[in-house]
């Protein structure tokens, strides 16, 4: 007989959850505020979405955040991609210690310690600072989740499906796209998706790396919480709300898809 | 075995974190340890008396002030780590204490409710960690939102923004995913079967689960803990939009010393006391890993 949570367990949850979310209904519902005061109520309006897209400065922001965020979880989750197949394969590496602490290390490495290390690095370098070194630096911070993802599926995947493909005659790089990678897909999908919204995200890191020129969303809004609540940062909130919600809903229906479609074949 | 190949791929990850990750922090650890030997004040002042008043002032103008000022933020850097620990192992414990009940709740929930109640808790994660924090300003400042509510409700009004309780709050808000899911995974897998047997045994609730649930959860802690332990000991964003400005948290301190003071030595002498964190994370991993493996 399975013990379930009680009363006293759902109400932990419930409070817990209220704890989270209450804070984020909060800043959506007065996005709609028509007043500029953060906490009056002064009656419903979409006058700051209005302002928002009048805002040239932060759709510039907009615009960066997004190409970084593509290039950076493209590139992280191909490298994470080889990083969790030498994780899972325990690939024949010199120092498999320091290759395994380099993967995981960055999980939990905080931002600034990053941030700052990757400045002095591309100054060392002589890179001039700016998108590509901002890309570089989010893509680095972000292989550590994709291989984790990756190779935690890795490890189910049974090796006779690729052995069997390489004895009907596939090379092993073939075998590998063809057999493994389908099975993997949607991890590879959830390493992108994290490694993506990582990047959205990221103040820190990319304040260390960006250039004149390349300022992200997270750069401008900063700049904007700074001076204090401001109405127009609610409505960037609410919208970037949305936009999750909707690629969550996105995801779960190509989770549910790949599930159903039979496509291993007779 | 035979199959493979494609392994030998990691090597360009290997790579990229080389150059990328290993190699910085070697950086780092130079230009803080030129930032040391430049803050070792003179050894010995020569003070030549044979040479009358001259001496003195040659000496008072070879008193190297700046190393000396320099050796006193190496002791700011300290405190500011320390007390940074000091934040983060007592929002860690926060965590604990709120994440496990929920963990628990979440473990014991019916099996079709429990997805849902997994994506409710990383939900949170996917939106702007900054924009989470500042909703809090919102609520804390003193025109905010919990004060407008205290006084609805006839209750004397609290000035939370800028103080230490606000810095706690905003930490556990935005780390309590990263301790839910580690418990709740350790927790969703344990035998129920154990806790029958321990009430067949006759002990009460509360004794099995002291004697047979958490003892047996203690990897889940000890991830949590590492998961948000090490993050918080550096975190910037907390500090800055919720801690007053007597907060001493090494992540601004990094952050200052770059941006508004310009000191590059000084900032790299900060942040190699933050890699000091890492350390012992990396060697407990790596340890858990060659017993796993000798398992």
């Amino acid at each position: 007989m399975r013990r379930g949570p009680g009363v006293l367990g759902w109400a932990v949850l419930a409070l817990g959850l209220a704890f989270l979310y209450l804070p984020m209904a909060l800043v959506v519902i007065y996005s709609f505020n028509a007043g500029r005061l953060v906490t009056v109520w002064s009656g419903f309006s979409l006058r700051w979405y209005g302002e928002l897209f009048r805002d040239e400065a932060l759709l510039a922001s907009v615009l960066i955040s997004f190409e970084v965020a593509l290039l950076a979880a493209s590139l992280a989750t191909l490298l994470g991609v080889c990083a969790g197949l030498g994780l899972a394969r325990r690939a024949r590496l010199p120092a498999r210690g320091l290759f395994t602490s380099a993967v995981y290390a960055p999980l939990v490495t905080p931002d600034i310690l990053l941030g700052f290390s990757l400045l002095l690095l591309f100054i060392s370098l002589g890179l001039p600072r700016g998108f590509a070194t901002i890309v570089i630096a989010h893509a680095t911070a972000s292989i550590g989740y994709v291989a984790v993802v990756v190779r935690a599926r890795l490890m189910q995947v049974d090796p006779a499906l690729e052995e069997a493909a390489q004895d009907l005659g596939a090379s092993p790089l073939k075998a590998f796209l063809t057999v493994v990678l389908p099975v993997i897909a949607p991890a590879v999908i959830a390493g992108w998706l994290l490694a993506f919204s990582l990047s959205l995200d990221d103040l820190v890191i990319a304040s260390f790396t960006a250039g004149p020129g390349a300022t992200t969303l997270p750069m401008r809004l900063y700049s904007q919480v700074r001076l204090g609540v401001n109405p127009e940062v609610n409505a960037v909130f609410s919208l970037m709300m949305l936009a999750v919600t909707l690629a969550a809903a996105a995801y779960a229906i190509i989770l549910r898809q790949s599930a159903r479609g039979p496509r291993t074949g007779a | 075995m035979k199959r493979g190949g494609v392994e030998r791929s990691a090597w360009l990850a290997y790579a990229w974190l080389a150059v990328f990750f290993l190699a910085p922090f070697a950086l780092v650890l130079k230009l803080s340890l030129s930032h040391t030997t430049l803050g070792i004040p003179p050894y010995a002042p020569r003070l030549d008396l044979s040479q009358g008043l001259a001496s003195v002032v040659a000496l008072v103008r070879d008193l190297n002030f700046d190393a000396y000022g320099r050796f006193v933020s190496d002791r700011l850097y300290v405190d500011a780590y320390l007390s940074s620990l000091g934040y983060a192992g007592v929002a860690t414990a926060l965590l604990i204490a709120i994440g496990y009940p929920m963990a628990l709740a979440m473990a014991r929930a019916p099996r079709g409710a429990q997805p849902f109640l997994v994506a409710a808790v990383i939900a949170p994660f996917w939106t702007s960690f900054l924009l989470r924090i500042y909703a809090w300003t919102a609520i804390l400042k003193p025109e905010g939102w919990l004060n407008l509510a205290l006084r609805s409700l006839g209750l004397p009004e609290v000035q939370l923004l800028n103080t230490d309780a606000a810095i706690y709050l905003g930490l556990v808000y935005a780390y309590l995913p990263f301790m839910v899911l580690p418990l709740y995974a350790v927790l969703e897998r344990q035998d129920q079967g154990l806790l029958e047997a321990a009430a067949d045994l006759g002990a009460t609730p509360w004794r099995a689960f002291w004697t047979v649930t958490f003892p047996m959860s203690l990897p889940g802690v000890a991830a949590g803990a590492l998961l948000c332990l090490i993050p918080m000991t550096g975190e910037f964003i907390v500090p800055d939009l919720l801690g007053g400005s007597q907060t001493l948290m090494i992540g601004k301190v990094i952050w200052s010393e770059f941006f508004q003071n310009r000191d590059w030595p000084a900032a790299a002498a900060a942040a190699a006391a933050l890699t000091a964190t890492l350390v012992l994370p990396i060697l407990l991993h790596q340890r858990l890993q060659a017993r796993t493996l000798s398992r």
